[in-house]
């Protein structure tokens, strides 16, 4: 039994809004996998929830006619991996999404829960921040949309009202084609831990494959929330594929994070991490592109 | 206030209709409803593993899961695995031929992985030693015995190959 004061039961994404003006201090309730644990915990205890798990609208991934590839709210890690579309346009987003949890953890977690949690360790947190993500909210006054910077508050907020919920985490086109990208995901465990630090990259290269185009990174408990590595990118943007391109966006990257020391690992630890998996993933995303080096 | 709601589901094959506090996991309704003590309560922080159940498909740690949600769906324990004469599944036959059992604790959890894997495998899915490692990694056995495990649901996958 979860000690919670009330369970309110959305029965579609209007009804959902409605009941977020009615119950304010209610918890949006989606997979669970973090609201579930907190109020076990007795962090969130004695809480009131709205739960969207039901609403099948909000689960699944297709394209809009302009090509903006749309993700559902409510699909899971585990059918992000699967879904044939993630597999054409942004496939690393489903391998980042296959390293979180077990296979139980992935068939129950949202990718909307893993970004409206606000945590910097979120497992599709920064590949999305690094594919130019936009969120899509349904409130009282209609849809509205952000780009994923403007989300992310501080450590654990996120700029959603209290009376609105998200629906759909866009990947415009110009955002994912000729696009390959790389997550690695630094862990003591292969299975069940949370990143010790996380890098995604992502290039698109020029026809001939002989120069970087464009090349984004971003990093997972690099800072308070997922950040962008736009000093790494400026550094490699225009220049040929090359391992001195890569290692000195590498070397850049130092001065897009700012990690802190925990039990898990030490700022220096961290540092040295987020210089190396850039020089990784940006290897492997050239790799990918058909880039040879 | 206390709150309940109606959940009609299929469960193990039979249709079935309860009424449950709406605060319950699905992991209280099966142990407390249904008496299907197959269903264990290890951490109840989906680590271990020890309440995974299938539903419609899909491997699920009822622990937390919400009864409420389970309305409308198809959900699978270890008691539905048995005979109609009460006889082990091939699974779990093979459990017991491997040694895969020491307290047993972990076992239904286990179970249920390992029929989803057999599932798929019949489907034609291919599992190397290392993809089923990494099926399993939902699962925590206290006693350890994770070779034996793995060597069980092998097994059990090499059956499935024409
Ligand atoms: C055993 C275990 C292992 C885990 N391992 C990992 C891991 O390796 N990597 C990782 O990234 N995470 C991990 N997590 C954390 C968690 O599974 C993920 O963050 C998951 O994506 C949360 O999604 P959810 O839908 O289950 O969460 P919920 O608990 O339902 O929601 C999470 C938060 O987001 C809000 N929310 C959810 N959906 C919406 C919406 N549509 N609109 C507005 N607000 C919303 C909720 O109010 C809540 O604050 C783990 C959790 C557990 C229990
Ligand atoms: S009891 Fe559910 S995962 Fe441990
Ligand atoms: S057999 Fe004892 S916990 Fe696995």
């Amino acid at each position: 039994m979860f000690d919670f004061e009330a369970v309110y039961e959305a029965k579609s994404v209007a009804h959902a809004v409605e009941l977020r003006v009615r119950h304010p201090e209610a918890k949006i309730l989606a997979g669970g996998s973090d609201i579930l644990i907190e109020t076990r915990a007795g962090k969130l205890a004695g809480c009131s929830v709205i739960s969207i798990f039901k609403l099948d609208e909000l689960r699944g991934v297709s394209m809009d006619g302009d090509g903006t590839l749309r993700i559902g709210a409510l699909t899971s890690f585990s059918h992000l991996t699967r879904d044939p579309l993630i597999g054409r346009c942004i496939k690393v987003l489903g391998e980042a999404a296959g390293t979180a949890g077990g296979p139980q953890l992935r068939n129950i977690g949202t990718i909307g829960g893993n970004v409206c949690n606000g945590v910097t360790s979120a497992d599709t947190a920064s590949t999305l921040m690094a594919w130019d993500a936009v969120m899509e909210y349904a409130g009282p006054r209609g849809v509205r949309r952000a780009p994923m910077r403007e989300h992310y508050v501080k450590a654990g907020v996120v700029a959603i009202a209290p009376d609105e919920i998200l629906t759909s985490i866009l990947i415009p086109r110009d955002s994912y084609e000729r696009c390959f990208g790389c997550y690695i995901k630094y862990a003591m465990r292969g299975a069940m831990d949370i990143a010790t630090l996380g890098c995604s990259v992502n290039v698109r290269l020029s026809g001939d494959l002989g120069t970087v185009e464009r090349m984004r990174a971003a990093y997972g408990v690099a800072a308070p929330v997922p950040v962008r590595g736009f000093s790494a990118e400026s550094v490699a943007n225009g220049q040929p594929v090359s391992p001195e391109t890569i290692n000195s966006a590498a070397a850049a990257a130092l001065s897009d994070v700012n990690p802190r020391s925990s039990w898990r690992a030490s700022r220096e630890l961290r540092l040295q991490l987020a210089e190396e998996l850039t020089r990784r993933a940006f290897r492997e995303s050239v790799i990918r592109a058909g880039g040879i080096l | 206030m206390r709150q309940f709601a109606t959940i009609r589901c299929t469960i193990n094959g039979r249709d079935t209709e309860t009424s449950v506090d709406v605060r319950a996991s699905l992991a209280d309704m099966l142990r407390g409803e249904y008496r299907l003590t197959s269903v264990k309560k290890g951490c109840e922080v989906g680590e271990c593993g020890a309440c995974n159940v299938i539903i419609d498909g899909e491997c699920y740690n009822s622990c937390i899961y919400m009864a409420i949600w389970a309305d409308g769906k198809n959900i699978r324990t270890v008691e539905g695995l048995e005979g109609p004469g009460g006889e082990l599944s091939e699974i779990q036959r093979l459990f017991v031929e491997e040694g895969a059992v020491q307290c047993g604790f972990c076992t239904p959890g286990f179970l249920m992985t390992a029929t989803a894997i057999l599932e798929s495998a019949q489907g034609g899915q291919k599992y190397s030693r290392d993809d089923l490692r990494r099926e399993l990694s939902g699962h925590l056995c206290r006693c350890t015995g994770y070779e034996n495990i793995l060597r069980a649901v092998e097994k059990a996958v090499s059956r499935t190959l024409p």
